[in-house]
């Protein structure tokens, strides 16, 4: 069993196999499972990230009013305008917003590795796939690939927003995001780990402030922010770009950074942006309670 | 480690909006369900920190009763669960306590009927993972994740070995096991995770084993 990215990459480098093939060899050991039982389970989540998609490009809305209906902006300016970011770039993003809308309405997701960080991965899944056209089980690899990262980090540090902020949820799924890509574009383990590493690095230190306590604002938004960043990093790393510092080492700093901030920042709903002026006036509204005085 | 499958990380399918504070919560109510053996005539819930703060927006209310109803995570009944419980007639109660617990998201669950009442403490770790830290007094670390059995005994030489060998000639294997109890030769709690389901026959010949005092179990 791995237990750090390093050893990850080690055994994948040692056998000459992929880091999905790593992660699926680990999963049919640790469960006493097939290759098909475990394959078909992947399968199943990965429907459900694509349902959550296509329902959220026709438009959802939160019981809050918070969000939703942004992915179809999104979907419209791509095709009616050429957007400065690039098309694969923007796609992605509106893919990611999709699927946390649909989280906020209360729809069906997969947690990838958290339902407030769910966009992320089957953002950049869906938009990749329109360039480099992937088989089905190429599409299944990527979520192995994906959560065999999330699986470091959650080990080794956390993923969840209450224990280490954001940089914990986004963060970590948008780091994944990468790996993912990395491998389905055919680059080396190696350059998965950075991909991941830089991601992670560019995450570092953000908050998990929800207004009024909702995974909407600024959740929705933070994953089309991490699926982003997740296309660069990649696009870094298979044009050989290192990090200096190495995988496993920023997983450390996230775990401190986390450990080190304040209850305000994790997940209370009482710092950041959820004490904001304008944040605390919608949690007022939405709750049909007077304004908590700061 | 905490986190064994992948599918720990990609997964759980599920109802929105939050892993920790809506999938997470549905299966510590759940667990308290299973531990229970039926559905409660009352619930009283007390929620602590990041859970205290924000249960509302996150909707872990209805999660925790989602599981009392033994609700999975992506079960579409979720959103109306408290509704559900209020017409079959189940009293619940939510309390916002002030006490600092080492969790940010910690759950104490108090269920019961005219029969029997259950206390539970849960913590849910992230990504939909929960694990059960307290039974009725008894500290634990149970994942929720395998088939477990849970037995109270009285602190007995030989209370052990009764129970393990009715598995044994069963052939079921024990994956981990946790003995804890109050004080030397009073009540103590045995919990054994399994690797598959444990029949209703075994739960009753274990009942019938010497110094067992009350049996449950939760299903995987």
């Amino acid at each position: 069993m791995f237990r750090n990215a390093a050893e990850l990459v080690e055994i994948a480098e040692n056998e000459n196999i992929k880091i999905s093939e790593v992660m699926i060899r680990q999963e049919m050991d640790v469960k006493d499972k097939t290759r098909e039982e475990v394959f078909a389970q992947m399968e199943t989540n990965l429907s459900v990230m694509e349902k959550a998609v296509e329902e959220g490009l026709q438009g959802v809305k939160s019981h809050s009013g918070l969000t939703g209906g942004d992915a179809v902006l999104l979907q419209k300016y791509l095709q009616e305008k050429q957007p400065l970011s690039g098309e694969l770039l923007l796609d992605a993003v509106s893919k990611a917003v999709a699927t946390n809308e649909v989280n906020a309405a209360m729809g069906t997701i997969c947690a990838t590795p958290t339902a407030g960080s769910a966009g992320c991965v089957p953002g950049t899944l869906f938009a990749v796939k329109n360039r480099l056209h992937p088989t089905r089980e190429e599409m299944i690899r990527y979520l192995f690939t994906a959560g065999a990262f999330g699986f470091v980090v959650a080990n080794n540090a956390s993923i969840s927003g209450a224990a280490g902020g954001c940089q914990a949820e986004v963060g970590s799924a948008a780091a994944m995001a990468a790996a993912a890509i990395v491998e389905m574009a055919g680059g080396t383990p190696q350059q998965s780990a950075d991909a991941f590493a830089i991601t992670l690095k560019n995450m570092l230190g953000l908050v998990c402030d929800p207004v009024a306590g909702l995974v909407e604002v600024p959740c929705v938004k933070r994953n089309a922010a991490g699926a982003s960043n997740a296309i660069v990093s990649a696009d870094m790393a298979l044009a050989g770009v290192t990090s200096r510092i190495p995988c496993d080492e920023v997983i450390g700093a996230m775990y401190r950074i986390g450990r080190a901030m304040p209850s305000a920042h994790r997940e209370t709903a009482e710092g950041g942006l959820a004490a904001t002026p304008t944040g605390r006036a919608l949690e007022a509204k939405i709750y049909g309670i007077p304004m908590k005085k700061e | 480690m905490k986190y064994k499958s992948v599918f720990d990380i990609i997964g759980p399918v599920m109802v929105g909006p939050s892993s920790s504070h809506t999938a997470g919560a549905a299966r510590i109510g759940r667990a308290a369900r299973n531990l229970f053996g039926r559905e409660p005539a009352w619930a009283e819930i007390h929620l602590y920190g990041s859970f205290a703060k924000t249960y509302k927006g996150h909707g872990t209310d209805v999660a925790i009763v989602g599981g009392l109803l033994d609700y999975d995570t992506d079960d579409q009944r979720m959103g109306k669960s408290i509704q559900t419980a209020e017409k079959k007639g189940m009293k619940v109660s939510f309390h916002e306590d002030e006490a600092a617990t080492e969790h940010p998201n910690t759950a104490r669950v108090k269920i019961g009927d005219a029969e029997g009442d259950l206390e539970l403490v849960g913590i849910s770790i992230g990504g939909g993972k929960a694990e059960i830290t307290e039974l009725n007094g008894f500290e634990l670390h149970l994942s929720g994740n395998h088939p477990a059995i849970l037995v109270m005994h009285n602190d007995r030489h030989g209370a052990i070995a009764s129970v393990t060998q009715i598995l044994a000639k069963h052939e079921i294997n024990i994956g981990r096991m946790e003995v804890s109890r109050k004080d030397i030769g009073k009540e103590a709690l045995m919990v054994i995770e399994v690797d598959q389901n444990v029949e209703d026959k075994v739960m009753q010949e274990l009942e019938n084993a010497s110094h067992i005092l009350q049996l449950s179990k939760i299903v995987d």
